[in-house]
């Protein structure tokens, strides 16, 4: 249960390396442009980028097999991508248009995927935690031997959801692996002046819960912290509490300046320097197993299918008017 | 016909549905080991096994969220709270979750709940236990809101809000679990969003739910003795609310009047006198009067709980009143 270093993977399938940046690439490629949608109007809202965190995504999602479930938060297009929703269905959604992964109906915080098992983006600070307890009963009711996946951000961890839901989690044995995306401010406030402990991962020991804490910027320290979890949940249904130390390199949301008046510029290019997919890149060029071709084949390929998404989600049609009144009541009963 | 409690039909609508139905479950504080907190899932977990019968720690909101996200991949379950007071810490999952789900997902994920238990005042509870909840309920888009008022209405609707993909908010009442009723052997369900026509009269209609169609039976058969003719509409469901039947009544009897076991202010009775005033305007021939709880938090002191509640004398002066007879 102590803290423990992660060993980076040394040995890598350089196949498996490249999905990796693949998936990594496409998420900032995306959300690049969400953000030029974003001022051109064509996304409205509220819209929070993950730009700087695609690790997290990558590196957990990887991990799981596609009968497993993901929940997460508000912050979500990043994770939806990586858990290989289609990029066209995402854009069209955040364009509130029909052909949206929630027929427009949710935008930027509400992505969902039932043929993914992705459990959407929820609003609402630590509401989802629970809901990710009750998956994992389910999965327990039926048992089976899948998981659930459930990110938040580190703000998450001082509301009484997360305690009441990690509580029953840990006391039930439920497959659950909760995991603290710790990009280190809660909006505009810091761990620090919002949770009177700052190694949050120790929260766990309140539950008796395997808890690890891991370096957030590094695909393979999250695959391997994430790999050891889901084994656990798998085999043992015990749940897991991982904080994934990361950084967001936008502002909280669109309103929001870049370093904003709770850090400053000079704290974000610190953390600028340890770029997840800078750190991907690096690692595989030395290992020969990237080449600057490669890099920029794929990064021109990435760059098409996001233009794609936007021409779908462009010419996606409007909803109809009497869409307004669908989906408030499933109309049968069984 | 067997005479059963309230508490029994409970019972039995629950448990016919979890033999019926194994992705069926409750869940809630003292469900199991203790046989429920009102003995309403007596010999449950004897029966089903403590996967199905779940014991939870104190966390309302807690465990209002795992039955929604239970019900999000496939599950049915039946979450009890002791007290719907105490669901009040829950709200953010019986609002921001359950109800919106579907909508918010595009159609995709529904939410087949039930959250149950009794509502409103018992005796001498003082404020925090003695809340009637159904206007802040029936207020959301996306729920169902069911108060019944007999054992025969709450194992029927119980069944039919278990069977529903909504999610479902089932009030009781503390004061209803020892009360007694017709229900037959064999199975059956109510359908959700129909008021049932308790009493047939041509003066005067009430229109009322839950714990308080007792008390305008009872109002009904003392005017009976003065000779005036009380329909009694029980909505049985708040949302959706049966407005065929509203208005049918009222543009028999064209007079209403609004009884409920809550606050005034915003309540379920302001929503039945503006169904009023849209489909009945041209035939009524009095101001429709409300009964309800006093606007104030609900005293311990006897003398004032009593004075705060809705009663039988209320209910009396209030037919009297639109009759034009004081």
């Amino acid at each position: 249960m102590a803290k423990k270093k992660s060993e980076p993977e040394t040995k890598s399938d350089a196949g498996r390396d490249m999905e990796l940046l693949h998936s990594m690439l496409l998420q900032r490629r995306f959300e690049e442009r969400c953000a030029e949608a974003y001022a051109l109007g064509k996304v409205g809202g509220f819209c929070h980028l993950y730009i700087g965190q695609e690790a997290v995504s990558t590196g957990t999602l990887s991990m799981l097999r596609p009968d497993d479930y993901v929940i997460t938060t508000y912050r979500d297009h990043g994770q939806a991508l990586a858990r290989g929703m289609s990029p066209r269905s995402i854009m069209a959604e955040l364009f509130g248009r029909q052909d949206g992964c929630a027929r427009g109906k949710g935008g930027s915080m509400h992505m969902f995927d039932a043929n993914t098992n992705f459990l959407g983006g929820h609003g609402i600070v630590g509401g989802h935690v629970p809901l990710a307890a009750g998956v994992g009963f389910a999965i327990k009711y039926r048992g089976g031997d899948q998981c659930i996946v459930c990110f938040m951000g580190e703000s998450v961890v001082n509301t009484g959801a997360f305690h009441e839901a990690l509580n029953m989690a840990a006391l039930w044995k439920l497959p659950c692996v909760f995991i603290i995306e710790n990009n280190r401010y809660g909006m505009g406030t810091s761990l620090e002046r919002a949770s009177a402990i700052h190694d949050i991962y120790e929260r766990g020991a309140a539950y008796n819960m395997a808890r690890q804490q891991c370096d957030g910027q590094d695909v393979f320290a999250v695959r391997e912290a994430v790999g050891e979890a889901v084994e656990r949940a798998r085999k043992t249904q015990q749940p897991t509490l991982l904080e994934i130390r990361t950084y967001r390199f936008m502002g909280h949301s669109m309103s929001d300046a870049v370093s904003g008046t709770y850090r400053t510029k000079a704290e974000l290019e610190e953390y600028m320097k340890r770029d997840p997919i800078t750190l991907l890149r690096t690692r595989m060029e030395e290992a020969g197993t990237l080449t600057e071709e490669q890099l920029q084949k794929m990064d021109t390929e990435i760059k098409a299918v996001v233009q794609d998404a936007w021409d779908f989600a462009d010419a996606s049609p409007e909803l109809p008017l009497e869409a307004l009144y669908e989906d408030v009541y499933v109309d049968t009963t069984t | 016909m067997p005479i059963i409690t309230y508490r029994d039909a409970l019972g039995a609508a629950i448990k016919e549905e979890m033999q019926r139905d194994d992705r069926v479950f409750l869940m809630g504080e003292e469900v199991a080991v203790y046989q429920g907190a009102y003995k309403v899932s007596k010999g449950f977990l004897q029966e089903f096994g403590e996967m199905r019968v779940v014991d939870t720690p104190i966390t309302e909101l807690g465990f209002a969220g795992v039955g929604v996200g239970a019900a999000m991949v496939g599950l049915r379950p039946v979450i009890e709270f002791m007290t719907w007071n105490f669901a009040l810490l829950a709200l953010d999952q019986v609002v921001n979750a359950a109800a919106k789900m579907l909508y918010m997902s595009g159609g995709q994920f529904k939410i087949p709940i039930v959250f149950r238990g009794p509502n409103g005042a018992a005796l001498q509870l003082s404020a925090q236990h003695s809340q009637a909840w159904e206007s802040w309920l029936a207020h959301i888009p996306g729920l169902k809101v069911i108060a019944p008022g007999t054992p025969y209405d709450a194992k029927g609707l119980l069944k039919s809000a278990i069977r529903d993909d909504n999610p479902v908010c089932f009030l009781e009442g503390e004061m209803l679990y020892n009360t007694k009723g017709e229900v037959p052997d064999e199975e059956y369900t109510i359908p959700i969003g129909k008021a049932d026509l308790k009493r047939e009269g041509d003066h005067c209609s009430i229109i009322t739910h839950g714990k308080m169609v007792l008390v305008a039976m009872q109002a009904a058969d003392q005017l009976a003795k003065e000779g005036i003719r009380v329909d009694v509409v029980d909505l049985r469901t708040i949302r959706p609310m049966d407005v065929e039947a509203i208005a049918a009544s009222v543009n028999k009897t064209n007079r209403a009047v609004v009884l409920e076991e809550g606050w005034e202010v915003c309540g379920v009775g302001a929503q039945v006198v503006d169904y009023i005033q849209r489909d009945c305007f041209d035939n009524l021939d009095a101001p429709v009067v409300r009964v309800h709880q006093a606007d104030v938090p609900m005293p311990y002191a006897k003398s004032l709980e009593k004075h705060a509640k809705p009663d039988l004398p209320k209910t009396i002066a209030a037919v009297r009143k639109v009759m034009y007879l004081d």
